[in-house]
């Protein structure tokens, strides 16, 4: 039952329309994989939260017998002109009771920088148990050309932190967001820094 | 799309005949010389890169045009060599083997090659312009490609990227309209050639992949320009989310350049075993199940961005599963050789040759699907070695194999048989002398895509520059090869190999410029 060259051409438009729409769905599907991949971070609870605690206080410790070693530490991204380090180094904390440390910036540029924070909490597992009810990673910071600041970071870490979690380690990664990155200069140098070595 | 049957017995000649064809036969050629061009092209690339590791610390190049040349080599090959040449046997074969008069959309056919002259281009002027050429290597990572590649050379690459993506979106639907609606009566599914059954998954893979990257490489531009924030932290986006996105295409990318090489294999061993290939209905099976695990394990080129364990060891699971319709494609192969009456014709020795050298790089890729171990290994040569095991070991040999297969019934005559042995054995003996040490130098340590490295990396690196020049000087026999074969030699005769069984071979050699203008009889 040979069809006619009518029906074969029918049938391969309607494919060919068929198999665009379906390649125009997947490219929306790219787009669609940047919320579900931030659902997936908040639902596995593996996403760093920019966002203050939802309760205003720390609980109190009643009946808590743990210690937890609570580290700082400091990032900065090589286009932040930045000095910036925690001004503790660790602290020892009883689950449920409120913390303040501090951490230390310095603009050391000749111009006012803008820059966000932004924290990550390892291991995993005492992320969503980690609370920061003050932060300056909850908004920008700026900084006038040679001005110092000292950041609190104000926190608790609440008691249905797992067994087995002894250490916390809270680091900031700052990032510049006032300008785009200066253009790589058209004379390339010899970046990595490499002698020539031998003859 | 109106003269999808139609035929016209004249066409124009000189170059208007190549810029305004819709023929299967001229385009497929079309494809395969840009192609074999571009092979070339990348192939100096691969040679420069070999001329810089001849010798720790940096000799020839600098560690910026080295990262260059790195990044344009892959996209070069994969993007320029290995997918367009398939869709050049595609082109040519998937009519003849189904018994179709053209392929279902030939003037979109006409467009989805003459994408890749342009895109081609861009891609090289990105390396002439200030700033210089993409070097975030071939995955582009953010913000390597962000904010660490300010100069128009990455612009250049993205839009290149773009247009390749849209021609091979194109080109995978007139492939899958082909194959869905113009087979000859009689053919269903299940008595279609292997060659024809690996493209139209692979049609399908391409056809969900491809837009993924197109997105995110968008992504990046208007990352790069228009102030969105993507993959910068600063601004809420995460650089993770670029190597999901990336990943999400890129396996089954890997899958899209190594199926259709399948396909080639599953064509030749027969022929040249004088036996119907083994399990048909498992290879077909085989091949949909490696298809759609492609788009489930795709973090496992990510064990090492800090995900959760439960991630780690789902990509893992998942990763060694593939190992399974693997494993029958392979006993497959083997089984289809088993007690045949075999003769090692040059398109022979490059299929069992592919078989034998993607088996070894399927190995090392069980090694690396391992999350513990793949810490170590990750970014290292070890890497290098498996994906040339796989891609030139797989794919490429098995294009060069499908070439000396079908050219006699492209130009009627038969190709030179003793530089065709030549060619083979100088291309693997090369191909091995360079990547086999570098399966060493990966698990001692040794970083990609760095230009210098440890004195103690020395004797394995210079063995790999010398088999590097041995596989990219021996390549100029097969354009030699090719050359001769289009300009004479012995005649071909219709059936041209003793085994061969399908349609292609019931047509004259040459195949004259209209085949199955009306539909052939199926048995």
């Amino acid at each position: 039952m040979a069809r006619s060259k009518k029906q074969v051409e029918r049938s391969n438009r309607r494919t060919a329309m068929v198999l665009t729409a379906v390649a125009v769905a997947v490219f929306g599907f790219g787009y669609a994989l940047v919320p579900l991949y931030d659902l997936f971070c908040d639902i596995t609870g593996s996403r760093y939260n920019v966002q203050a605690s939802q309760a205003t206080s720390a609980p109190g410790t009643q009946g808590e017998t743990r210690q937890v070693t609570v580290e700082f530490s400091a990032h900065t991204s090589s286009q932040l002109p930045w000095e910036f380090r925690p001004l503790t180094r660790e602290v020892k904390v009883k689950p449920g009771e409120t913390v303040i440390v501090k951490y230390f910036a310095r603009n050391t540029s000749s111009e006012t920088v803008t820059g966000q924070a932004v924290p990550s909490v390892l291991p995993a597992q005492a992320n969503s148990h980690f609370r920061k009810l003050e932060c300056f990673c909850f908004s920008q910071q700026t900084l006038k050309p040679g001005e110092a600041k000292e950041m609190p970071v104000r926190f608790y870490v609440d008691q249905k932190l797992p067994a087995g979690v002894n250490t916390i380690t809270l680091s900031y990664s700052f990032f510049r967001t006032d300008v785009k990155s200066k253009p790589r200069s058209a004379v390339i140098e010899d970046r990595a820094g490499t002698a020539r070595r031998g003859s | 799309m109106a003269s999808a049957t139609a035929h016209h017995d004249d066409h124009p000649s000189g170059i208007m005949r190549w810029l305004t064809t819709t023929n299967h036969k001229d385009i497929g050629t079309l494809y395969l010389w840009f192609a074999l061009i571009m092979f070339f092209v990348g192939g100096a690339m691969s040679l420069i890169i070999r001329t810089e590791l001849w010798q720790p610390g940096l000799q020839f190049v600098n560690p910026d045009f080295f990262n260059q040349m790195t990044t344009v080599h892959a996209l070069v090959m994969v993007f320029g060599v290995v997918m367009p040449a398939f869709t050049g046997f595609a082109n040519w074969q998937i009519p003849l083997m189904i018994g179709a008069p053209d392929m279902a959309l030939p003037r979109l056919n006409n467009w989805s090659f003459w994408l890749l002259p342009p895109a081609a281009t861009l891609l090289m002027i990105s390396l002439f312009v200030p700033g210089g050429g993409p070097a975030a290597g071939w995955t582009l990572y953010a913000p390597l490609s962000t904010s660490g590649s300010p100069g128009m050379g990455m612009d250049f690459t993205i839009l290149s990227v773009h247009l390749l993506g849209m021609s091979s979106i194109l080109g995978s639907i007139n492939i899958i309209a082909t194959i869905l609606n113009m087979r000859a009566p009689g053919m269903n599914l299940l008595k279609m050639p292997m060659f024809v059954w690996s493209w139209l998954i692979t049609a399908f893979l391409l056809l969900a992949a491809i837009p993924v990257l197109a997105g995110a490489v968008t992504m990046l531009l208007t990352d790069r320009h228009f102030g969105t924030t993507f993959f910068n932290a600063a601004g809420g986006g995460d650089p993770v989310l670029f190597q999901h996105i990336f990943w999400f295409f890129g396996h089954p990318e890997v899958y899209i350049l190594i199926l259709p090489a399948f396909g080639v294999v599953s064509q030749i061993i027969p022929t040249f075993a004088r036996k119907p290939l083994f399990g048909y209905v498992s290879m077909v099976y085989a091949t949909a199940t490696i298809a759609f695990l492609s788009f489930i394990v795709w973090a496992h080129h990510m064990y090492t961005v800090g995900m959760p364990l439960a991630g780690n060891m789902f990509f893992m699971f998942a990763t060694m599963l593939i190992a399974i319709p693997t494993g029958v494609k392979v006993f497959n192969w083997v089984a289809t050789m088993w007690r045949g009456s075999m003769t090692f014709e040059t398109p022979m020795l490059f299929a069992v040759g592919t078989v034998f050298t993607f088996t070894m790089g399927g190995l090392t890729g069980i090694m690396l699907s391992l999350a513990p171990v793949d810490t170590q290994y990750h970014d290292t040569y070890f890497v290098v070695a498996h994906f040339h095991y796989t891609i030139f070991g797989g794919s490429v040999l098995a294009l060069m194999g499908a070439a000396y297969y079908w050219m006699p019934k492209w130009t009627g005559h038969m190709y030179n048989e003793t530089l065709g042995k030549w060619h083979f054995w100088l291309t693997v003996i090369g191909f091995n002398l360079t990547f086999f040490p570098q399966h060493f130098l990966g698990l001692a340590g040794m970083q990609r895509r760095v230009p210098d490295y440890g004195l103690q990396f020395v004797e394995f690196n210079q063995w790999s520059t010398v088999g590097a020049f041995l596989l990219g000087i021996s390549q100029i026999l097969l354009l030699v090869v090719v050359i001769k074969c289009i300009k004479g030699g012995k005649k071909a005769t219709t059936q041209v190999w003793e085994g061969a069984e399908g349609l292609e071979w019931t047509v004259p050699s040459p195949a004259p410029y209209h085949t199955f203008a009306t539909p052939p009889k199926i048995r």
